[in-house]
């Protein structure tokens, strides 16, 4: 398993959401060029905002920090198309507060991080994690890592669980 | 009050894991309903059902496929899929149908064959979908959800776990001896916090199971009611509304909230706006209310209607529930038929089987689990998407 992992390729689990730049990974939203609205998926053909009949959006990158809202350990493993590893490993989902946006996008809590030293209102960063990965690449996702955290030593997730 | 339709007849089949068709649960309470209204099937002249998507394309039309099942009868027909919501979807095509003048007798219907475990997207590569993605990308299955807003109360409001252990006692106490729950089982506040966790701080017996069910409601219009009973129940506001955006509250199945930051946020959030539009319609508010009830998908979402739908401030949650005013006996109570904690979720049925649960409550025909003097009541209920669902019933 892992002696493999080196040679594989590094794609985004979902192409566009984000970009996965080792050191200052974003969240790719867009923003109506009428009503500067932001939207994370993005939004691309009509403005959401009731009051704007926008429909020109740029493409832009939402900030890479954030506040904890609320966050959850999954103890069980959830139905396909997750992709869990086998065997199972709980999991943190964290809900985090963008102040310039205005939102709260949910993502999972990066690998290593203890859930019992998280708190709402606690600062994160967006970082790339590996999901799961097949024979040829690593499908990688965003997570949230408590930027306390950051300061400790890099280490990269492991390859397997 | 010209705005009211009444509750002829109601119907239910109790809920379970049968593992038979949905349609022989939803015939049941169909039949079980019109018998209660005291009317033959041939006299409906509006049949609107509430669809499941798990059951294949009988499901998907279920107006027509209980319409068949019961005998064809050139009746006009409806069928509504909202998720959780779908009942009062249903519920509000009929009342329609009978606010203008198209139909004198409706009948609603929702039933549904669940299967085990987590409820899951629909299946196939769906990246388009954002329900599939949640799965995919965050392992996000519904009590992760669940799971965000009861640490919310624990870190805002200073929740407990023995909070949320004692809405699961107190709904199991409800529902200790309703015929159509599924779980007729009491609990102690010790076996709930010994349950496994799920998602953290909830754990198993805190979150709602899925479950096989059915609830019917006979609505008629007013003068038609009259010739059947003196005191007819009535259905004074059915709120079926969006959220206003910007939705600031993270919500199944989404990644993220809209954007406040240039719109600002809105009047009240989502949640409170569903029983708003309820009250705002009956003329009522939540001092009017004798008993709710709330769709307790976990105990600590409960905790959060009862603040959604006015009977607390927000954070006074816990202090209601601890000074036992949503107990039975108490000031309003919340959940008198034991709510989804004995029942598990039959999605379609869900919102109609509340009704039916204030309909026996407001004939003072509820048993053992009688809330004394019940003459107005209010459900809440919420589906996947943006699908507001409110009733209030008075007499």
């Amino acid at each position: 398993m892992t002696a493999t992992t080196e040679a594989k390729a590094r794609v985004p689990a979902m192409e566009g959401w984000f970009s996965i730049d080792e050191n200052q990974p974003h969240l790719i939203g867009t923003q109506c060029t009428s009503c500067k609205s932001y939207f994370f998926p993005k939004e691309t053909f009509f403005c959401r905002n009731p009051r704007c009949s926008g429909d020109e959006f740029d493409e832009v990158e939402l900030s890479r920090t954030g506040k904890i809202w609320s966050y959850t350990t999954n103890h069980y493993q959830p139905p396909a198309p997750y992709m869990a590893p086998d065997p199972f490993v709980p999991y943190t989902i964290a809900a985090v507060a963008l102040d310039i946006e205005g939102m709260v996008v949910l993502g999972q809590v990066a690998s290593g991080v203890d859930p019992d030293e998280l708190s709402s209102g606690m600062e994160v960063e967006l970082v790339v994690e590996k999901l799961y990965e097949d024979d040829e690449n690593e499908f990688m996702v965003w997570k949230w890592r408590p930027i306390a955290a950051s300061s400790q030593p890099n280490t990269p997730p492991k390859g397997d669980n | 009050m010209s705005n009211d339709v009444a509750i002829l007849g109601v119907g239910m089949h109790k809920w379970g894991k049968w593992g038979k068709n949905f349609v022989e649960y939803g015939v049941k309470a169909c039949l079980d309903a019109l018998k209660d209204a005291g009317i033959e099937w041939t006299d409906v002249d509006f049949v609107s059902g509430a669809d499941t998507v798990r059951n294949g394309y009988p499901g998907y039309v279920a107006g027509a496929t209980f319409a068949q099942a019961l005998g064809w009868t050139g009746a006009r027909v409806a069928s509504s899929y909202a998720a959780c919501a779908s009942g009062a979807t249903g519920m509000n095509a009929a009342r329609a149908q009978i606010l203008a003048g198209m139909a004198d007798v409706a009948l609603v219907i929702g039933a549904d064959t669940t299967p085990k475990g987590f409820l899951a997207p629909t299946s196939g590569d769906r990246p388009d979908d954002p329900d599939w993605l949640r799965f995919r990308l965050l392992g996000a299955a519904n009590p992760t959800y669940f799971g965000l807003y009861a640490r919310r109360r624990m870190e805002l409001y200073g929740a407990t776990e023995k909070d949320f252990a004692k809405v699961k006692v107190k709904n199991a106490a409800h529902g200790f001896k309703n015929s159509y729950a599924r779980y007729n089982k009491k609990f102690t506040e010790e076996e709930v916090l010994n349950s496994p966790m799920v998602s953290d701080p909830l754990r198993l017996f805190e979150i709602c199971a899925t479950s096989d069910g059915a609830a019917a409601v006979v609505l008629t219009s007013m003068d038609f009611a009259r010739k059947h009973t003196a005191n007819p129940i009535k259905i004074a506001a059915i709120s079926t509304v969006t959220p206003t955006y910007p939705n600031t509250v993270i919500e199944m199945p989404n990644f993220a909230t809209d954007s406040s930051a240039v719109v600002g946020l809105p009047d009240a959030p989502f949640r409170d706006s569903i029983a708003k539009a309820a009250y705002e319609e009956a003329g009522l508010g939540p001092e009017d209310l004798d008993l709710a009830e709330v769709y307790d998908l976990s105990s600590a979402l409960e905790l959060d209607w009862y603040e959604n739908i006015g009977l607390c401030k927000e954070g006074e949650a816990e202090r209601l529930l601890n000074d036992g005013e949503t107990t039975m006996g108490g000031r309003v109570p919340v959940n008198p038929s034991g709510g989804l904690a004995c029942f598990g979720e039959a999605v379609p049925a869900q919102a109609i089987s509340q009704v039916c649960e204030l309909t026996w409550q407001l004939r003072g025909a509820a048993g053992e689990r009688q809330v004394k003097g019940a003459k107005v009541g209010l459900t809440v209920n919420q589906g996947l998407f943006g699908h507001g669902s409110s009733v209030i019933v008075t007499k």
